[in-house]
């Protein structure tokens, strides 16, 4: 496996579990960028991994989508984006978001297709696509080796037995 | 006391001026949905340079209104958080120069502090303690309010916002920008029975909110109908969607007057302009003997009248702003110290 992958997610409980390996991993620095269609399970994904990151279960992780930018703090600060009312890469600059993707914390942004070229090379975008009401596809890629080993791990971990929910 | 009142934490730039027996004498705010039906949503990039274009106009604007002079100003009030701080700084920084220049007192105001007193806006005020549902594109919030600075979140949403929720299901169903109006102009047509959706009712006793999977439900719904779809089974799945937000909505707030044993709720955010909230929410207030509060839709909204009227509460208790304050992006009202700030 280089440094993408594909993941059947069978469930939202899977899901959930995917999302919480992935942030166990995270390191300061990290970015996320999340893609897929509206009801794909972004939000849901965001709050799995900001569990895993050791983000205060009492912390409600929603949607930031009007607010554009919702901030947690967390074993490492959490930033959570969400680029569905943004236009490109001007709109990104423009409102100083791009910002939060070279912090010490880990930035993980909703609809980076909206402005793709604002982020690092070293993002790792996951884009979920719906099979059907309960599944999804996660596809994963970065252009950084520092994801390759752990995009491994991940797949190895969500082959094996459960953890704990 | 003549208060002016500024806010720009979200799209829109607002001022105000507000008499000291809180009439008020100008309400301004900069509407952009006509710019933003275009793109199918709000544009930040053109609000946020709007908040720079706006504030000098919508101000003047405001006094002109007013028929005053910015001398007649005794206090300035700008919204201080929560938000994104590159548009609360461009209210904020104004307001802080104003007061330099005039002599005159300022002071930082919580957004939603803003939201939970807008109530005293109107002729009839409510009695502490109430609870208030604020329900807007970014917040879904249930609130004890037991005087001008003591606020107490009882439960909010975990997920989408009401306000998202519609949005985001108008934009699914493809019927246009903003998503609440549409949806409304379906569902008025439309049957509520039609489609079986599920009401996130949570733990029990729980007064969150969660409309994700309700949103996600209508996905799954729209995508089953596939190639049968009319404007019937859209205005029924529209009706149903709305029943579904409207119930738990009335539902939750109801269950919470039941919990804390209080008489009275104050409904405040963009989403109580929706019809079928404030009919159905007032039906079962009456029946339930709670006494409900509507306040105006202009005051329910974003608007800096709101900011006037809480900022003007809080110099009388805490006294004024300082130079050194600075705007903050995230709110812990009624979470933390349960007060003001």
């Amino acid at each position: 496996m280089s440094n993408s992958g594909k993941i059947i997610l069978t469930s939202p409980v899977q899901t959930g579990r995917f999302g919480r390996l992935l942030g166990a991993l995270c390191e300061p620095g990290d970015v996320i960028g999340l893609g897929g269609d509206l009801g794909a399970g972004k939000t849901a994904l965001t709050q799995a991994i900001a569990a895993g990151a050791g983000v205060d279960p009492a912390e409600y992780v929603n949607s930031p989508s009007f607010a554009l930018l919702h901030e947690y703090h967390g074993r490492i600060p959490f930033y959570h984006m969400d680029f569905y009312r943004l236009h490109g890469a001007d709109d990104v600059v423009a409102l100083g978001l791009d910002e939060y993707l070279y912090r010490s914390g880990i930035a993980v942004v909703e609809w980076y297709e909206r402005a793709e070229s604002v982020f690092p090379d070293s993002t790792l975008f996951v884009d979920l696509d719906i099979v059907d009401a309960g599944r999804r596809f996660a596809r994963l890629r970065s252009g950084a080796l520092s994801w390759k080993q752990r995009i491994e791990q991940l797949t190895d971990r969500l082959a094996g037995t459960p953890d704990k929910p | 006391m003549i208060t002016l009142g500024i806010e720009s934490s979200c799209d829109d730039t607002a001022a105000a001026v507000l008499d000291d027996d809180d009439t008020i004498r100008a309400n301004v705010v900069s509407g952009q949905d006509t710019i933003h039906a275009r793109f199918g949503g709000v544009v930040p990039e053109l609000a946020s340079r709007r908040h720079m274009e706006a504030i000098t106009v919508v101000v003047d604007e405001a006094l002109r209104r007013a028929a005053l002079d910015l001398r007649d100003i005794d206090l300035i009030a700008a919204t201080q958080g929560p938000g994104l701080i590159g548009s609360l700084l461009v209210g904020f920084s104004y307001a802080k120069a104003l007061a330099f220049t005039t002599g005159r007192p300022f002071v930082g105001v919580d957004h939603m502090a803003g939201h939970l007193l807008s109530a005293f806006l109107e002729p009839v005020k409510p009695c502490f303690p109430y609870l208030a549902l604020i329900v807007s594109g970014g917040t879904t919030a249930l609130f004890r309010v037991d005087d001008f600075f003591t606020f107490t979140l009882l439960g909010r949403t975990r997920d989408d916002a009401a306000g998202e929720a519609f949005d985001k299901v108008a934009r699914l169903l493809g019927i246009g920008y903003p998503g609440g109006p549409a949806i409304s102009r379906y569902a008025r047509q439309g049957d509520a029975e039609r489609f079986v959706l599920p009401r996130a009712w949570l733990e029990e006793g729980s007064l969150d909110f969660s409309f994700s999977g309700l949103k996600t439900a209508v996905l799954n719904q729209y995508r089953q109908i596939g190639d049968h779809r009319d404007d019937r089974l859209l205005a029924d799945l529209c009706a149903s969607f709305e029943q579904a937000v409207v119930d738990v909505l009335v539902s939750k707030s109801l269950l919470a007057a039941k919990q804390l044993a209080v008489s009275s709720l104050v409904l405040g955010g963009g989403v109580s302009a929706n019809t079928a909230l404030r009919t159905i929410l007032t039906d079962r207030c009456r029946a339930a003997g709670l006494q409900l509060y509507l306040p105006a839709v202009q005051h329910c909204t974003d608007n800096a009248a709101m900011i006037a009227f809480a900022g003007r509460k809080w110099l009388q208790q805490k006294g004024p702003g300082s130079w050194s304050d600075d705007v903050f992006s995230r709110s812990q009202l009624g979470q933390v110290s349960q007060t003001f700030r």
